[in-house]
């Protein structure tokens, strides 16, 4: 018989396998216990970043970390979350964000299922809390919810008794995005503090925008939003701005590619929209394209070992060419397999987070 | 007053007796004796001046007993309300006209106009007919405003000659602004033979479209769409240069924003005949609320924070900025603001029970408007008589109406309130079918305690209290 024929990508055809534990983190794997996690993390609910503190934060990756050790094992499992019930309600289509969280919930030994508008009553009409109230009544602990219309999981989280994980709702927040983007970021750079960032396109319409805005900025990365004006959010720096001035002083607008790149750590890219050139915001894709393209050759401004990211799906030639997508600059890969990792150490945290002694 | 004053209905004569008397129609503001026969006033004033007129009302066969209010109570003409949806014919599970002038009464109104946005729209004299009959046996006085356009489409004028003998005090197309220039042109020009003012919700549709909120730092933060300030003071720019060409009476419903008081005392100085009203929430709340900052006067007494994306606080115009309020505050002192007017806007726990952007927008505020705007007496940053100047003769000038007011001869619509009672929000005992209100659970400081309308006693809150407290 013949051998069937091997596949290599694109990816494994032109580059040497990037290394993804730099030494430094390597001993950071210990799984924080309850106690710990109590102590710093007291949500019912992760809706949203723009209330982190640092701790928080560095708690979550700290899990994360740890869970990715649990990923490299041969049986990727723990007993975490065994006999809870995790329902994953997506109200927008989502393929890699719905399967990385079912698998997480699986990893961690929860009972998953999944609700998907088209294939349900919410199709038929039923509302968003008699919705809730029958995951309720059927005993669910976890609801992960993708929606939308922003403030759709605060919702939820008001008629639950369980706890809600956004899994992005409208423009409003994604934060397990935006800490799996963190994640990635600190895993090649060390530490985001003092860092240049920036976060390219469609910022106006991108809850991965802001929530990567909220928890770069708090651990003292300076996030440089570049794009069109129409697609920039109207006071986008007065309105992040928290109650300590912090916020507002590491944010910074720049409608020049060439200006916002130079000397950057990391660029992200962000999935343009075909309806917005309908809504009259952009005149036409071409010149999108033309002005804000992430091209090799703009790259060249940032810094030599600076982070191509993307948080997925792309719109190849578009936002982002082909062939710095799959350069070796990008680790867009790896902030999928992350996301795993960051999922599980949520379920976790906030799971410990809910338990009484 | 320990005795009910039910008791003495059937004597057909009441003389008060209060502490306070504030009734800005006639500059009256202080001590004195309120002498009331066959549902008119008959003589308000100094005790002095009210004397002479008892004799004739006992002369004429009425019992009359003085009633002495107790010390603390503020006696003021019945309130007047320019813009309030009461949703029936058509939405009869948001409202009937029955409840709402229920809530009225509750809320010390006596006259309040309602919106054409019914189903069918006021258009017609067949449906003010009905309004009329509707509203002939309520707690408040109902006037209709009717339809500038037929079935409010914005496409043809509708009858207003007709509507307006059938009883229509303005007309409006109040939920739209009229976005054709050419059509306001025309209403204002042919109601000014009907000497009625055309009422505009001011709203650029294209700029504003699929706004849910003020557009601005708060709108961005939640993610959700805002629209800005400037929609409202393009229609509004635009609709005073038509009142410069045409000379046509014209009222800005619910103005919201700094710009717009800026327009409109721009235009006042030019002598141009325009009112303007603003609501109680936009005087006293901001978009801080939407992202569950009870920020302001009412939020200093409140038990938590509210809760983001509440959907009470979805209510068009939306809640704006806080220098935006002020202006408000600023207008309202300096006259630029006639009315403040509840655009009391009542929908069904389903309407409200949802994703903020699907939510329908409104505030119920009949019921909590006189306390919550009391706040502003409180902090000393309006005077009391400019407050119920604003609720009284302003509005029932800026409409024509006789209401507002406690001269002699007038109908005996009055409102007594207590200006320190303490009291907390709780919708599920309010008249209205609406519990849509961003200040449910909160305190207010001043309520209103009894409501005359033509002499009868239409809302007494002791018994009220009592009795919802016996059905709990």
């Amino acid at each position: 018989m013949e051998q069937a024929p091997v596949y290599t990508s694109p990816v494994e055809q032109n580059q040497e396998p990037r290394p993804s534990y730099p030494a430094a983190h390597a001993q950071q794997t210990a799984m924080p216990d309850r106690e710990q996690i109590q102590s710093i993390f007291q949500r019912r609910h992760l809706l949203d970043l723009d209330d982190f503190s640092a701790d928080e934060l560095r708690l979550l990756l700290q899990t994360t970390q740890a869970m990715k050790a649990v990923l490299a094992r041969p049986v990727r499992k723990v007993p975490a979350l065994q006999g809870s019930t995790v329902v994953n309600l997506f109200y927008e289509n989502s393929t890699r964000t719905r399967i990385s969280f079912e698998l997480a919930a699986k990893n961690l030994s929860a009972d998953v299922v999944n609700v998907t508008a088209s294939g349900s009553s919410v199709a038929k009409g039923e509302s968003l809390i008699d919705t809730v109230r029958t995951l309720q009544a059927l005993g669910a602990d976890f609801v992960i919810m993708r929606h939308s219309q922003s403030g759709a999981p605060y919702l939820v989280a008001q008629q639950i008794r369980g706890s809600v994980i956004n899994a992005g709702d409208g423009w409003h927040a994604h934060p397990t995005q935006a800490l799996l983007d963190l994640f990635t970021m600190e895993e090649h750079l060390g530490s985001v503090s003092g860092r240049k960032v920036v976060i390219l396109g469609d910022i106006l319409h991108s809850r991965v925008a802001r929530s990567n805005i909220w928890s770069l900025t708090t651990l003292g990365a300076e996030v440089v939003l570049c794009g069109p004006p129409t697609l920039m959010p109207p006071n986008i720096l007065t309105s992040l701005a928290s109650s300590d001035q912090t916020t507002c002083r590491r944010l910074r607008v720049e409608y020049q590619i060439e200006r916002a790149l130079e000397g950057a750590d990391v660029v992200m890219a962000l999935r343009l929209q075909k309806e917005r050139q309908d809504a009259g915001l952009l005149p036409s894709l071409r010149e999108y394209i033309a002005r804000f393209g992430l091209t090799t050759q703009r790259l060249a401004a940032a810094k030599p070992d600076a982070l191509v990211m993307h948080p997925g799906p792309m719109n190849e030639g578009v936002e982002i060419a082909h062939d710095v997508a799959y350069s070796d600059a990008s680790v867009i890969e790896e902030q999928v397999t992350n996301g795993l990792a960051v999922r599980m150490a949520v379920l976790y945290a906030l799971s410990q987070a809910r338990q009484r002694v | 007053m320990d005795t009910s004053m039910n008791e003495r209905e059937h004597t057909n004569a009441l003389l008060l007796r209060g502490e306070r008397i504030i009734d800005p129609s006639q500059n009256l503001d202080g001590p004195g004796d309120l002498l009331i026969a066959d549902g008119q006033i008959i003589a308000v004033g100094p005790t002095s001046e009210v004397q002479p007129h008892i004799g004739k009302v006992i002369q004429s066969g009425h019992g009359l007993q003085p009633i002495d209010l107790p010390p603390g109570l503020i006696v003021a003409p019945g309130l007047v309300d320019l813009h309030v949806h009461l949703r029936e014919p058509g939405f009869e599970d948001k409202e009937t006209i029955q409840t709402g002038a229920e809530a009225a009464a509750r809320g010390g109104f006596t006259t309040i106009c309602c919106m054409p946005n019914t189903k069918p729209v006021l258009d017609s004299q067949a449906t003010l007919e009905f309004v009329a009959r509707a509203a002939s046996n309520v707690s408040a006085r109902v006037r209709p405003i009717a339809a500038i356009s037929k079935g409010e489409k914005g496409a043809e004028l509708s009858e207003m000659a007709e509507l307006a003998e059938a009883g229509a005090v303005a007309f409006s197309d109040d939920g739209r602004p009229v976005s054709n220039s050419k059509l306001m042109r025309s209403a204002l020009e042919y109601a000014t033979m009907l000497d009625r003012p055309i009422v505009e919700h001011c709203e650029d549709e294209g700029l504003a479209a699929g706004g849910v909120m003020n557009e601005g730092a708060i709108a961005t933060r939640l993610g959700l769409k805002g629209w800005p300030a400037a929609a409202e003071e393009i229609m509004l720019a635009r609709d005073l240069l038509l009142v410069r060409l045409t000379g046509g009476r014209y009222h800005a419903a619910h103005i919201s924003t700094a710009g717009s008081v800026e327009l409109i005392r721009r235009a006042k100085t030019e002598g141009l005949p325009i009112t303007a009203e603003v609501t109680p929430h936009h005087l006293l709340l901001t978009d801080a609320w939407v992202a569950g900052q009870r920020a302001g006067l009412l939020g200093q007494d409140a038990p938590t924070q509210g809760h983001p994306y509440d959907t009470a606080t979805k209510v068009n115009p939306p809640l704006r900025t806080q220098a935006d309020a002020d202006a408000l505050i600023e207008g309202l002192l300096d006259g630029t603001i006639d009315a403040i007017a509840t655009d009391h806007a009542p929908h069904t726990v389903v309407d409200k029970a949802c994703e903020y952007d699907e939510a329908a927008f409104g505030i119920s505020g009949l019921e909590t408007a006189l306390g919550a705007l009391l706040a502003l007496v409180h902090a000393g940053k309006v005077p009391l008589a400019t407050l119920v100047a604003a609720l009284t003769v302003r509005p029932a000038q800026a409409f024509s109406l006789s209401a507002g007011t406690l001269r002699p001869g007038a109908a005996a619509d009055i409102t007594i309130f207590d200006p320190h009672e303490r009291w907390s929000v709780n919708p599920a005992r309010f008249a209205s079918k609406g519990k849509n209100t961003p200040l449910a659970g909160l305190t207010l400081k001043g309520r209103v305690r009894y409501t005359i309308l033509g002499g009868r006693m239409v809302y007494e809150a002791g018994v009220v209290d009592q009795a919802l407290a016996t059905t709990r």
